[in-house]
Parts: structure tokens; sequence; C-alpha cells
């Protein structure tokens, strides 16, 4: 950039004529106002605001002017340069308004295109079923106890007042290990584990034990050599039938719903007497059979209660047997199968679902019941 | 049980009003758990009638046979719709059956009525005659098997034209009911009827209240050499009888009915009796009995013929009745060849015992032999009944089948004393939580049949005979409960004091779960049922713990005779099973119970049941059974990420398999270790072990190539199995938490060469040694083995990121970091950078 031009006689350079510049302008802004997009746009700022625009030149001439000259050339090429720059600015602003259209709408997906790129996992409803049901008691202040699945015979049978020559034994269908007489069975019911809790817990307490069991049937839509069990046991002072009628009232509405209740019919289980089969309100028609147009209700065929399991007021000879003091404690202890609760429950109509693995079955609960 | 209803109302007064619903219910709520109703004559559609047979003319036909043309008396109604329109002439119906004549009384099925089956009656055209109905037999009508044809009613049946459901007692309403069992007195009309006489509050009669003859010295000799196995037995004697006698009808009906199969007249009574007394009898044909009567235990190995004609050989502890020529019964299961009854019997020998229940169920058990006799006798039958139902027997006998009592009743024995049970007054109310007074209590155990008396603030019971399950004072409160009614039981939450929640494991494995399934993986449960066959298909070597499955005695499959002590064999069949039908792709994990068998042997010890067994003795318990930890396994095979508009997808393999368990350890806390190893069932050169510290948790990777041939699996399955137990209990319970630099991260790459063989992770680790503290991260983010580098070398590219907690780091600091964690690397395994 020069400077001024001191030697610079002002009457022989040529003046910055008011139409000149003018016409710079009008140039300028007839090409902004015909740049069509912004790369276009950009080039017109290089040739019209650029460094060397005739604009940019004539105002570096202003310097060489006379001073007398130098304040009106300066206004009129300022305000040329001022309307151009401005004419740039809106120019640009709308030129950047219709790229961002354009482009918003060329970026435009389909929206229902599937977004799923690796399935969904799922657990198995035997393990969620079984996490509810824990989940109610222990709201209710119960624990969840666990016990091993190869048991020791005395801890399956004995313990639980079911002696080498009980009837109940071959009902039951055990399967026992190598060697046969090495007193160590498949563990038939998760009752086991109630034994180990009183063994090993000072009363009160009150425990879930969920688990797998295994009987020797054969395998079916409806019977399984595995399946699994949720028993319950609570030991305390003062407890009576009443205070296990409450619980599995309590249950059976968090389970099904609320009014759902159950009822017990006398029956007979070795370690508990006395005993009782827990029958529940059918949770679809809730006990009337049937809707109203007479068609039977399918989920209790009917009957309007289903059968859901057995429970009864612990036997004394087993309170004694593991070393709780029956004189001062009693307790109640039920227990239900898991499985078929969910099959009733979810409308399952094939025990065989659960074992198989077919990834379908799980997925479709999903990762909660 | 199965009890026809018109047989329990002949012990028990009840309600004529009282509909088989309404007994069936009550008695359920005693505990008499109804099975089915089963209406009578419901899978019969009438017309179904008495009819006279008014002609019979035999008919040769060309097949050699001969036929019956009749003429059969339906009422004049029935007549006139379907004979030849008069009402005085009988319908024409053909009968192949010959054991009738004209005047007989008949039963007839006319078109229109269906038998049993689905059997649709319609006059049609059959060996040159219209007939137009049938003439019916017993089997027809499912009452039973034909004696020698049509059923041919006494004179008094009543006239043509009557409904012959009535007549034949096919309207009889027959209760089923599963017997619980402790109570063994509910398997004969006489206990049900007690208990429905119970349910209404009237009246009953005991069947075996009856005058029997007094023992004496007359009757046939029997001696009990065991009178623990046997403490009853007494013996009559019928002579004269006329084994051709049929069985009456009603007879035959109610023990079809009854469940069972009529087949003589002298088995059947003693069926009969059994089912009203609930008394098993045994009858010999006397003529083939030799001598005395004797029980005794038998000889190990002794061997006898039962009379479903299996010779068994004897164990000590069977009961036997023998005579002179040796062992002619397994007393109280079944009768032996030698002396049974036949068609040709006519002195009958009738045997009714009471044996020791808990021998009957052993000599049940051990022989495979279930019957009607051994059901009531293991479960223990009312001792005193023996004398009453053998006369009854003689009684029924000697009514149906002709002959005589002979002279001589043989009693040996006598019934025990009743058993006394003490209870406290208030027990009842106690444990059942309902307000039942002491009369109520006092009132109900009546009803049962004990006798009450009261002795300070106890109750004493005297029970009786036939209820031998009523043993401790908690067997009379269920008593009084079910006659007070379980329905009254009140609802009463009761309040634990606070729990502990779910412990820190259970905790755990619900977060694992959690995790998988947010991963993608889908859930399994398999049978887990194991045999030798499975581990050979992954060639898993024979002294692989794995193959420390436990044994059982009694497996239903001879191939998985064990429970397993890995997951795999279970999953990979689940894996096969979802590939088989179609899924293209499986990612599927499992959480169970392993168990491994310890090397010497597996024997639990039993103890008493009267106190708790000591903590040695627990211990010793525990110490004997077999190590059972929780596993996981997974199954990756095929897409992991599926091809679709946005690219080509990705296949599963052993990294995938790898990273299901980094990524649980990552977010547990747990530091995991991989290392390369060589294990079957995966691929040599893709299988990872993961360690924490020095505990092996497992393995993971691809499967071997061969074994995915074998069992059906895509290529590249990658497959986990690890001790979840030992995973979790590596997870610490607190995380302390981070400190967030809020200055800037520098970043520094660097590309290191190193021998091919050297581990990625053993480079990382000696970055992270060496950069010191200023690392926050380091991540591989390439491997390059070709040109560029030397050969048996391959240059693993490192991103580190550095950062200090308080101040921005100047270049010089990030390089020196960078340095040293280079020089680490280079001192350790010879690593230089790549240029």
């Amino acid at each position: 950039m020069s400077g001024p031009n001191t030697e610079y006689d002002p009457v022989e350079v040529t003046p910055l004529k008011a139409e000149q510049v003018a016409a710079m302008r009008d140039e300028a802004l007839a090409a902004i106002a015909a740049a069509a997009d912004l790369e276009q746009l950009k080039q017109v700022r290089l040739d019209h605001a650029g460094d060397r625009s005739p604009l940019a030149l004539a105002n570096r001439e202003i310097g060489a002017l006379p001073p007398q000259a130098r304040k009106e050339a300066g206004q009129r090429v300022g305000q040329a340069r001022g309307a151009v720059a401005k004419a740039l600015a809106e120019r640009t602003e709308v030129l950047e308004a219709e790229h961002e259209a354009r482009m918003l709408v060329e970026e435009t997906v389909d929206v229902t295109l599937p977004t799923a790129r690796s399935r969904r996992g799922a657990r198995h409803p035997l393990t969620t079923g079984a996490e509810k049901i824990a989940d109610v008691f222990v709201a209710m202040g119960w624990e969840v106890a666990e016990g091993p699945v190869v048991e020791a015979e005395w801890l399956n049978f004995d313990a639980l007042n079911l002696g080498p020559d009980h009837p109940a034994r071959t009902m039951q269908d055990t399967f026992w290990t190598e060697p046969a007489d090495n007193h160590v069975v498949l563990r038939t019911h998760t009752s086991p584990v109630q034994a180990r809790t009183m063994l090993t817990r000072e009363p009160p307490f009150y425990v879930v034990c969920p688990g797998r069991v295994f009987r020797t049937d054969e395998y079916d839509a409806t019977h399984s050599p595995m399946f699994h069990q949720v028993e319950g046991l609570a030991i305390d002072e003062g407890i009576t039938m009443a205070h296990l009628k409450g619980t599995l009232d309590h249950f059976a509405a968090r389970m099904f719903g609320e009014g759902i209740t159950t009822r017990f019919r006398p029956s007979y289980f070795p370690f508990t007497e006395p005993s009782a089969e827990v029958d529940l309100v059918c949770f679809v028609c809730r006990g009337a059979g049937g809707d109203e147009d007479g068609t039977t209700c399918r989920t209790c065929r009917g009957e309007g209660w289903i059968e859901w399991g057995g429970c009864g007021v612990v036997n004394p000879r087993v309170l004694r047997a593991c070393g709780v003091d029956a004189d001062r404690f009693t307790g109640f202890a039920f227990g239900m199968g898991i499985d078929r609760t969910l099959m009733f429950r979810h409308g399952i109509e094939d025990l065989r679902y659960m074992f198989e693995g077919d990834q379908r079955f799980a997925t479709t609960f999903g990762s909660d019941l | 049980m199965r009890a026809p209803v018109s047989w329990i109302r002949e012990y028990a007064d009840l309600p004529a009003e009282a509909t088989s619903e309404e007994i069936a219910r009550r008695l359920t709520a005693l505990g008499l758990k109804l099975e089915a109703l089963e209406v009578g004559g419901a899978d019969i559609t009438g017309p179904l009638v008495v009819g006279r047979v008014l002609t019979k003319e035999p008919e040769l036909q060309k097949n050699g046979k001969t036929i019956n043309w009749c003429t059969v008396d339906v009422g004049p109604d029935l007549n006139a719709a379907n004979g030849t329109g008069e009402a005085d002439q009988g319908v024409g119906i053909v009968c192949g059956a010959h054991n009738f004549e004209v005047g007989d009384l008949v039963v007839v099925v006319l078109p229109g009525g269906v038998l049993p089956g689905g059997f649709a009656i319609s006059a049609r055209k059959t060996y040159g005659h219209i007939s137009a109905g049938m003439i019916c037999s017993a089997r027809e009508l499912g009452l039973g098997e034909d004696h020698d044809g049509i059923i041919v009613l006494p004179a008094d049946a009543g006239e043509p034209g009557d409904d012959a459901f009535d007549v034949l007692g096919l309207r009889e309403d027959v209760i089923e009911m599963e017997i619980n069992p402790d109570r063994a007195y509910a398997l004969s009309l006489r206990g049900v009827a007690r208990e429905a006489a119970t349910a209404f509050g009237v009246g009953f009669t005991d069947p075996v209240d009856r005058p029997v003859p007094p023992a004496d010295d007359a009757g046939h000799p029997v001696v009990v050499d065991d009178p623990e196995g046997c403490p009853v037995f007494v013996a009559r004697l019928v002579e004269g009888f006329d084994p051709t006698a049929p069985t009456p009808d009603w007879m035959a009906r109610r023990i079809v009915q009854a469940g069972m199969r009529p087949i003589s007249l002298a088995v059947d009574v003693t069926n009969y009796v059994m089912l009203e007394t609930g008394r098993p009898i045994h009858g010999y044909d006397a003529d083939k009995v030799r001598g005395a009567l004797r029980i005794r235990r038998a000889e190990e190995g002794e061997r006898l013929t039962t009379l479903d004609g299996t010779e068994r050989v004897l164990s000590a502890e069977d009961l036997l009745v023998t005579d002179d020529s040796g062992p002619i019964g397994l007393g109280g299961v079944m009768g032996g060849e030698t002396t049974e009854m036949s068609s040709t019997t006519t002195r009958v020998l009738v045997e009714a015992a009471h044996w020791d229940p808990v021998s009957m169920f052993r000599t049940g058990r051990r022989h495979r032999i279930t019957s009607e006799a051994g059901k009531r006798n293991e479960r223990g039958a009312d001792p005193a009944t023996c004398e009453a139902a053998a006369d009854r027997v003689v009684e029924l006998l000697t009514a149906h089948g002709g002959g005589t009592a002979a002279p001589g009743t043989t009693v040996v024995g006598a019934p025990p004393a009743r058993r006394v049970v003490r209870m406290a007054a208030d027990l009842p109310a106690r444990v059942t939580g309902m307000a039942i007074d002491e009369a109520t209590t006092v009132a109900h155990l009546e009803a049962v049949g004990c006798l009450v008396e009261r002795d300070g603030a106890d109750l004493v019971a005297t029970v009786p005979l036939w209820r031998p399950d009523l043993t401790d004072p908690f067997d009379l409160v269920e008593e009084v409960a079910r006659l007070v009614g379980y329905d009254r039981v009140p609802a009463v939450l009761p309040r634990p004091v606070g729990g502990r929640g779910l412990t820190r494991p259970q905790q755990l494995r619900r977060r694992v779960g959690r995790l998988l399934a947010g991963a993608g993986l889908v859930e399994v449960v398999s049978m887990p049922f194991v045999g030798d066959g499975d581990l050979d298909a992954l060639e898993i070597a024979p002294d692989d713990p794995r193959r420390r499955w436990v044994p059982l005695a009694n497996p239903l499959s001879t191939e998985q005779p064990g429970y397993t002590a890995t997951l795999l064999p279970g999953i990979l069949r689940a894996a096969a099973r979802n590939v088989g039908r179609g899924a293209d792709g499986v990612a599927i994990f499992e959480t169970a119970t392993v168990a491994f068998a310890p090397e010497d042997g597996l024997e639990a010890p039993i103890y008493g049941v009267d106190d708790r067994p000591t903590p040695a003795e627990l211990a010793t318990l525990e110490a004997a059974l077999p190590r059972q930890p929780q596993h996981l396994a997974v199954v990756l095979a095929g897409p992991r990420e599926q091809p679709g508009w946005y690219g080509p997808g990705r296949d599963a393999d052993w990294a995938d398999a790898i990273d299901v368990v980094r990524r649980l350890a990552d977010d547990l806390h747990v530091e995991l270790e991989v290392a390369a190893a060589q294990v079957a069932p995966w691929h040599p050169g893709r299988c990872a072990e993961l360690r924490v510290g020095d505990t092996v948790l497992g393995h993971a990777g691809e499967l071997h190539p061969r074994v995915c041939a074998a069992l059906d699996l895509p290529r590249r399955t990658a497959v986990v199995e690890v001790d979840l137990d030992a995973l979790l209990a590596a997870a610490p319970e607190v995380v302390v938490g981070p400190s967030l630099s809020s200055y800037p991260v520098a970043k520094e790459d660097v590309a290191l060469v190193v021998p091919a063989e050297v581990p990625a992770a053993a480079v990382e680790r000696a970055l992270r040694d060496g950069a010191g503290d200023l690392l926050e991260s380091v991540r591989l983010f390439d491997v390059y083995a070709g040109e560029q580098v030397a050969e048996g070398h391959r240059s693993l590219a490192f991103a580190l990121r550095l950062r200090a907690p308080d101040r921005t780091l100047t270049d010089e600091e990030a390089a020196a970091a960078r340095d040293a964690a280079v020089a680490r690397a280079a001192e350790l395994y010879g690593a230089h950078q790549r240029s």
C-alpha cells in the first residue's frame, strides 16, 4: 500500500469522479445480486470488495488527491464500499439460508428405516419370574436362601419327616446318584434349603427359596425331569395358619393383581401338619369360571380356581430334627412351581419351551416380566 | 378312589336332595379331593328300554353262524314307532347271542340311541331282515365284561318300555377322589361314607359293625411265626361253592364303577369286600393248600411264582404265606400261582390278615408290584376289621355261589391297643389362628372316631385303629381344623423384623443377567444331564475335570446318565437347535449350577431326626457333597451386527466371546487377565484363558472347527464358559470415586514394532507401567504386519492420553511420559518405534 504521494500534483491526476464511483458500486451490487450461491458470492467478494477490486483501488487513490479533494472522494468511495459490504452481508445471509435449507432437504432420510443393527437380548422368564417372586417377599422383610442342587438324602428327606419307608419317597420319583446307596440325590424340592436355614440360623427367620429341582418324570408338554420351585418358610413365636393365609393372599395379589386371593384345602405333606393345598382365584375370570356369554375360562377350565401349590404349619418333627425349639417357635411353609405359575400367568402352552433354548421364547418376554 | 354315590348313601344317611356335586364338594373340603365326577349314563343316549322277547327264530347263515331273528316288545309307544306300526306287535331285531329265551326281559337300544364310544343305532338291513335296534350286552353298555352274551334281566326287573337306565343303575354317579397317603381309611366306602356323614352331620352305619362267629380251633390251622409282620390273621372256609355261579350284576357294576374289573364270583367278592371295608382279602383254592398255613419271613433267595406268572426271588425281609409245599403267597402283596382260585374251585379258603405296612411297602417296591390290595396294606388298613371282613366274604360267597360256611373260625393274634395322643386343649386355636373352643375340638375329634378325655390343660385322645396316621398333637390339630373348615382360617400378614435384603451374590447375578441381556444375549435354561458322548464330541480330554460329572443311579437316558460339570453341552445343543430352526444368528447365555463329583466318590451320612446334628456332623455332610459352582456360558454364532441399509454387518468371532467377559469384568471392577491357551473344545489358536489374579475363571474364544462340524454349528462359533461365582467373588464391594481433571488432555500416538509372538496385552501393560501417573488411558488402534516391518514382527499402534490433575501438560512433559512408556516396552519386549 502506498503512502500519501506528497509530490503528486492533484491537478494532473484523474479525479475520482462521482459517476465512476457510482458505476463501480453499481457494478458490484449487480454482481452481488447475481451471485447464485455462496461459491459465486465468494468470487464476487474478491472481485468487488477484495484488495484488487476497483473500489479498493479507488480508495487507494484517495491519498493521492489534493487535500481539498480528499474529503469528498473519501466520502464517495466510503459510501460505495459501505453499500457493497452491506449488500455482500445481506446476500451472504440469504445464500446461507438457502444453502442450509437445501442441505436440510438433501439430508432428509427415511426415518422409518429399521434402526436395530444388532438383536435385542433377553433374560429367561424363569430367572425374572423367580426375581419377581423374591422381590415380593423381600419387600415384606423376607430373605432369599439358596442351597445345592446335588443334595444329601438326609436333608432332602429325613430331616423333613420323610423317613426311609415314607410312601412320599417313591411318590417323588427321586434321581439317586451313583452308587445308589450313597445317600446323595438331586434335590426333589427346595425344602432342603429350608432345613439348611433352620440348621444354620437362629429363629426368627422368614426366607424364600427359589431353585431348580428334579424328579424322574418323562419330558412332555406338562412334565419335566427338571423344574423350578419357590418355597417359603417362616419361623417365629406365635406363627399360625392365619399368617400363612395372610402371606399367600398377599403374594397372590402382588403376582396376579389386587383382589386375587387363595383358598386352602386339606392335604398331606410330611413336613407340614396341618397341611393344605393352595388354590388361587382365577385371575382371568376372577373366579367366575367363564365370561358373561357363557364361554368357559381357558385358564382355569371353568373351575374359577387354579391349583397353585402346597403349604402348612411346619411339622414339629421337622423343627426338632433341625434343632429349632418346637415349644417356643412355630412356623409355616409353602411351595409352588415357578414354571407352572409362569405357564398359567402368561398362557405358555408347552413346558418344554422353557428348556429348549429357542431364542424366540425368552425374547418374547424381554429383560423383565 | 372311585366311590359310587349310591354306595356312599348305603352307610351315610345323606339327605335325599344332596346332589353328587354337593357331596363331592363337601368331601373335597374335608381333604378327599374331587378328581372327576362321573355322571352316570352320560355316554349313552336313549331310547334304552326294557324289552320282552316275543319270538326267537334261529337262522343259520351262509357264513356258518347262527343268528336269532327276534321280535321284542318294547312297550306300545315304541312298538308303534319302531315296529310294524302296531302297538301290540314287537319290533324286529337280529341278535347274535343265544343266552336268552322267549319271555325273557332284555335291554334294548332303539334307533336314535347312542352307545358308549359314539356307536349310533339306526334301523338297518342285516342278515335279510330290517333290524330296528339292538339287544345289549354288558360290555356294549360299558358295564363290564360279558359273561356269555346279552344282559338277561330278572323277571321282576320291570315292564317292556321301562327306562333301562334306572333298571341297570346307569344313572349312578361316581365320585373319583384323590386320596392322600395319610388317609388310607378313605380307600374304602366305609371311610368315604364316614367322611360324607361327618360332612353333612348325619348318621353313619359302619359296614364292619356286624356280629361275627367266635374264634375257635375248628378252622383251618394257621401258625404265625412273625406276629410283628402279621399281627392278625383270620381264616374262614367256604365249601360246596359253585365256581360257575355268575357275579350278580349289581356287584359287577359296583366293581366296575370303583375302577376294577369283574373276574369271577369268588375274586369279585374278595374285591367287593375290600372296597367296602378297606381290608384286602385273599382267597385260596383250599383243595390246593397242603396243611397248615404258616406266616414267616422268606429266606434270602427263596423263590415263589406269584399269580401273575412271575417267578420272584425273595429277600429275607419279605413276608410269606407258606404251607407244607413251601411258599404259596407273598403275604399281603400277591398270592402264589399254586393255590390260585380257578374255574373249578369249590372250596374257598378266605384270608383276612393285617400286615405290617412298612414290610408291605418294601416288598411292593422291591418286587415292583402295585395292586389295590398292596396300596391299602402299605398305607395301613384297620387291623380290627379282619374278622368282620372275612365274615362278609363268607356271607357273599354263600349267598351268590351256593355252598356253606364250613365250621370253624381261625383267628391268630389280635388288633393292637388304640394309640393315645395327648394334646394341649388350646393347641388347635394356637396353631390355626382360628377361634376354636374346647367343646368344638372335642366334638370334632369324636367325629373322626377318637375317644376324648380331659386331663388338666390337656385333652387325651384315644385314636381309632383306622387312623394310624394320627400320632402327634399336630395331627389332631389338622383333624379339628379341617372339620372347622380351612375356609375359615383368617388372613393375617406376619411382621418380620427387618430383613437383610438380597445378598451381594444375588444382587450381582441380577446385574450380570441385565448386562448380558443389554449386550444382546438371550438367556436360556438347559437340561443339565450329560454323558461321555457329549464330552467326546467336544474333544474334552479324559483327565479333564469337566469329565467329573455326577453319575445318576437312575438316569432317564443312558446317553446322559449324569449331572453335568460343564454348561457347554447343554448350551451348544440349544445353539444348534436355534440354527436348526432357521435362526440367522445365535447369541445366548446361561447361568446355572454345575457339579464336580469328588474323586474319592460320593457318600453322605444319614443322621437321626430327634435332634439337630452336631456342627461337626453337619460339616461332614457338607464336605461329602460335590463342589457346585455357578457357571456362565455364552454362545455367539453368525451376525453379531446384522447386515442392513447401513452396511454389511459383522459376524461374531473369538473377540466377541472374550469381550462379553471383559465387559462384565469392567462393570464389576474386576481386573481380568487374558492369555492365550489351548483347551478343548476351543480353536487352539483362538482360545483365551481368563484369569483374575491366580484364579482361572474359564475360557473364551472360537470353537475348534471340528467341533463346529460335529455339532452342526456355523464356522467360527464363539463360546465362553467361566466360573461365575469366582468372577463375582472378585468384585470389590465399594468402588472409590474418581477425581476428574478439567485440564486439557495431551494425546500421543506411538507405533511399536515388536516380535509377532509378543502379546498385545503385554505391550500395553508395559506402556502403562512406563508412562506413569500422567497416563489416563491407552488404546490399541491398529495392528500392522507386512512389508514395512521386519519379518516375524508386527507393528502395534497405541493412542495414549495423558493428563495431569493440577495443570496443563507442556509438550515436553507429554513427550517425556510417552518416551518413558516406549522405553519400558523396549526394555521388556525389544519394541522400537516405527519410523
